[in-house]
């Protein structure tokens, strides 16, 4: 079953940009993932600023560009993962939390994990 | 519920772990079947354990950490696991001591290709070889097996301790292959994904859901081969294959599970998702191979279909000359059948047949009913009904499947 892991964060937090460490460990993560079949798909996102949301309200759709700063939480980055149970993809977003509680001291955040419908 | 720790999240950490703890170990005590037994050691600990502990912050490293301390307490036992350490010893050059056991450093690749190269040995069957790679490769337990192969765990758990004792007589965890044989035992790595993959694919038998399981089994271990090897082409080819036929499970049956053929399946429900992955996958087999290797080739044919967005705009003419490839690499009689078929679409059912009566004769088609029903088809387009339909009848005697029988005589008795 595939599930999507979707990283998030507030961006408004002071800390900085993530630490060299983070994206060496971030890397390791995913070399793991390609050599025990778990990572189907990845990527990092940009900061807010250099995005857009699009929206469909009492029939209007407006477009407002980033950086979105009334949101509490944002997404970061994402991976699709192919696992055997609910639980193995838990226990992949623990470890994602893992490694930044190493290596990006002071970061908070959470990584929700989402069942992909498969037809 | 998800916090506190759960029987089904240390058996989560297991299937994540199990194959590289597995693998890690064979390298260190060289024998697949104490490899194993010390693996199980680890996961007994851990299920006593972290229930009380909770699940340790590097999971994989404390199951290894386990998996060691007891091999170190074999190794102080055990006339015959001195052997193999002195044999270890000798094959390094110098006396291992326990702080080199123990602190053996990891080197996952080479482990995990090293442990499929073992469970795909030559003095395996090829059903031993498919059981030991699900168990120890992709981590499944014997039950899980035993659903796959619609069979029962003591016949699995017979097979695996019978395979187990065949690759300890031939030795087979001690040798490290050469070039030259490296890459005959990758050959046989692939055959043995994509053999899984078919058993899956090709179901017939059984409760139909339970199959889809060794497809997705099949994928994982294509996925983490491409991390391993990741320069050898038909790795990447057969990844592309399995990854494009996916693309089609949902399509390839009708709601009362009657088979739909490719060319009138509903190309709407062919899966993007799988198909984009087949096709990256195909990209990168042709870009680092010079010749593209038979896997690489039927992706290369999956690739055409996929491409066309309906069943006439297929190109033909390049399926042909794939087939023709392929043909010439497998030596294989029934590909040739298959490029008669394309041949016919490509330039008319003549070119098909001329194909045709050069194989009549050969003996591996003999009993081959697709021969024949291929005959007929070409036969039947050229207006040549009566020979089409004698074509047809033939074909319907031959084959075992009983939907495809009526479907054959049912194109017998349309044609007039």
């Amino acid at each position: 079953m595939r599930f999507m892991a979707l990283l998030k964060f507030d961006e408004s937090l002071p800390g900085g940009p993530p630490p060299p460490e983070l994206f060496q460990a971030m890397g390791e993560y995913a070399a793991e993932g390609a050599r025990n079949g778990t990572l189907v798909d990845q990527g990092g996102l940009l900061p807010s600023a250099a995005g857009a949301i699009v929206s469909l309200v009492d029939g209007t759709i407006k477009a407002v560009d980033g950086p979105f700063t009334e949101a509490k939480e944002l997404v970061g980055g994402y991976a699709v993962i192919e696992v055997r149970s609910k639980a193995e993809a838990v226990e992949l977003a623990k470890r994602l939390m893992q490694i930044h509680k190493d290596h990006w001291p002071g970061w908070q955040g959470s990584c929700e994990v989402r069942q992909l419908g498969e037809s | 519920m998800t916090d506190g720790t759960t029987q089904e999240a240390i058996e989560a950490v297991w299937r994540l772990e199990s194959t590289r703890l597995i693998a890690g170990l064979v390298r260190i005590v060289r024998d697949v079947g104490l490899a194993e037994d010390l693996a199980q050691d680890a996961l007994v600990a851990a299920l006593q354990q972290w229930p009380t502990s909770g699940v340790p912050d590097n999971p994989g490293a404390w199951l290894m950490t386990i998996a060691k301390r007891r091999a170190v307490d074999q190794f102080r036992r055990s006339d015959r696991r001195d052997q193999i350490y002195a044999a270890m010893a000798r094959e390094q050059g110098s006396e291992m001591s326990e702080e080199d056991f123990l602190g053996a450093v990891d080197h996952v690749e080479d482990d995990v290709l090293r442990l499929m190269f073992v469970c795909c040995h030559p003095a395996l069957t090829s059903e031993a070889q498919c059981t030991l790679t699900l168990k120890l490769v992709g981590g499944l337990t014997t039950r899980e097996i035993a659903r796959a192969y619609l069979t029962t765990e003591a016949t699995v758990a017979q097979r695996v301790v019978r395979a187990k004792r065949t690759l300890a007589d031939a030795g087979a965890a001690l040798e490290e292959p050469s070039e030259a044989e490296r890459a005959e035992r990758l050959t046989a790595v692939l055959g043995v994904i994509y053999l899984l993959y078919n058993e899956g694919y090709s179901a017939t038998a059984g409760s139909e859901w339970l199959r889809p399981a060794l497809c997705d089994e099949a994928l994982r271990l294509g996925r983490i081969l491409t991390a391993l090897a990741p320069r050898d082409p038909e790795v990447h080819g057969l990844s592309a294959l399995m990854e494009l036929q996916s693309s089609r499970i949902a399509a390839r049956t009708a709601a009362d599970g009657s088979p739909i053929l490719l060319l009138d399946q509903d190309r709407s429900r062919w899966d993007p998702v799988h198909i984009a992955r087949g096709l990256s996958a195909l990209d990168r087999a042709m870009t680092s191979a010079i010749d593209l290797g038979p896997y690489a080739l039927q992706a290369a044919i999956a690739a055409c279909h996929v491409r066309a967005e309906t069943a006439e705009a297929t190109d033909w003419v390049r399926i042909a000359e794939l087939y023709e490839q392929l043909a010439r690499l497998t030596g294989s009689p029934v590909v040739e059948v298959n490029r008669a078929v394309a041949l016919g679409m490509a330039y008319g059912p003549e070119a098909g047949l001329e194909l045709l009566d050069q194989l009549a004769g050969l003996p591996a088609l003999q009993g081959y009913h697709l021969l024949p029903s291929v005959r007929g088809d070409l036969l039947a387009k050229l207006g040549r009904h009566d020979e089409a339909k004698a074509e047809f009848a033939r074909a319907a005697n031959m084959t075992q499947n009983e939907r495809e029988r009526s479907l054959l005589l049912d194109r017998a008795s349309e044609t007039s």
